[in-house]
């Protein structure tokens, strides 16, 4: 989307740099910013529970779904090759999701009173919770 | 020469990137399940938390380092050397960082699993 919208908002000189923001304004440019901000926070949201040795493959199937949308949405031709390349990626993944989703030995206590004041919830809970009794 | 330049770019590009994964990693990690936190404390207190993370920032400098070195290894060499050499590597350096600096157990299901995606993004991107 990000390539499709700026082949269509056209060159930009480094002596018109106000031709960035225009292309911004661009629809195609805007949703692919927007997507990219999806991708950037659903990422972070995963290593926040798993690995990273676990969650860096599973993004590569980005290129895998990159491939077939090149094959079957664009008619792009996809060499034998690149097959292979889809299929050791597959593979991969299909290795690691097998496995557990966090390794790292750090086992941090459960959140003190202070700090669940601290986040904001409710002091009800955590009394009534039964966990700090 | 321009060859030296290539590569020289490649090696940055993969210690940038490695560096910044794993600090984005250390990062959320700090933070916490955010899930869990978003169920608990609401989508501010999420914002806040990463927002107030120092290895958050250094993470998105050293990726924004990495992107810049792609830029220019683009203009020294071929895109089908750089983006399968640098994508591949990285996912092989982020392998061995993990295991050093986050500690993480990468086992042989992990080490199969990053060499067989390092070879298959090398065979897409060439």
């Amino acid at each position: 989307m990000l390539s499709h919208g700026m082949k269509q908002a056209g060159n930009i000189s480094l002596h018109h740099l106000q031709g960035v923001i225009l292309a911004v304004l661009n629809p195609w440019v805007a949703v692919g910013i927007v997507l990219l901000l999806a991708f950037f926070a659903s990422y972070m949201n995963a290593l926040s529970w798993a690995d990273l040795t676990y969650v860096l493959p599973a993004t590569s199937l980005g290129y895998v779904l990159l491939a077939l949308v090149a094959k079957f949405a664009l008619h792009e031709e996809v060499s034998p090759l690149r097959w292979l390349g889809i299929a050791l990626i597959s593979g991969g993944v299909g290795f690691v999701a097998g496995g557990p989703a966090l390794t790292s030995h750090e086992h941090k206590p459960p959140p003190s009173r202070e700090e669940r004041e601290k986040d904001g919830a409710p002091t009800e809970e955590v009394v009534s919770g039964g966990v700090q009794r | 020469m321009k060859s030296a330049y290539t590569w020289g770019g490649i090696l940055v590009i993969v210690f940038a990137s490695v560096v910044g994964d794993i600090l984005l990693a250390r990062a959320m990690k700090q933070v916490g399940d955010v899930h869990a936190l978003l169920c608990r404390a609401g989508v501010w207190t999420v914002v806040a938390r990463i927002l107030s993370n120092s290895n958050f920032f250094l993470g998105v400098g050293a990726m924004a380092v990495a992107f810049f070195s792609l830029l220019f290894a683009l203009s020294w060499g071929d895109v089908s050397l750089v983006a399968p050499a640098a994508a591949s590597l990285t996912f092989i350096g982020n392998a061995f960082a993990a295991r050093i600096f986050l500690h993480e157990k990468v086992d042989r299901r992990r080490w199969i699993a990053a060499v067989l995606v390092a070879a298959g993004v090398a065979l897409l991107a060439g």
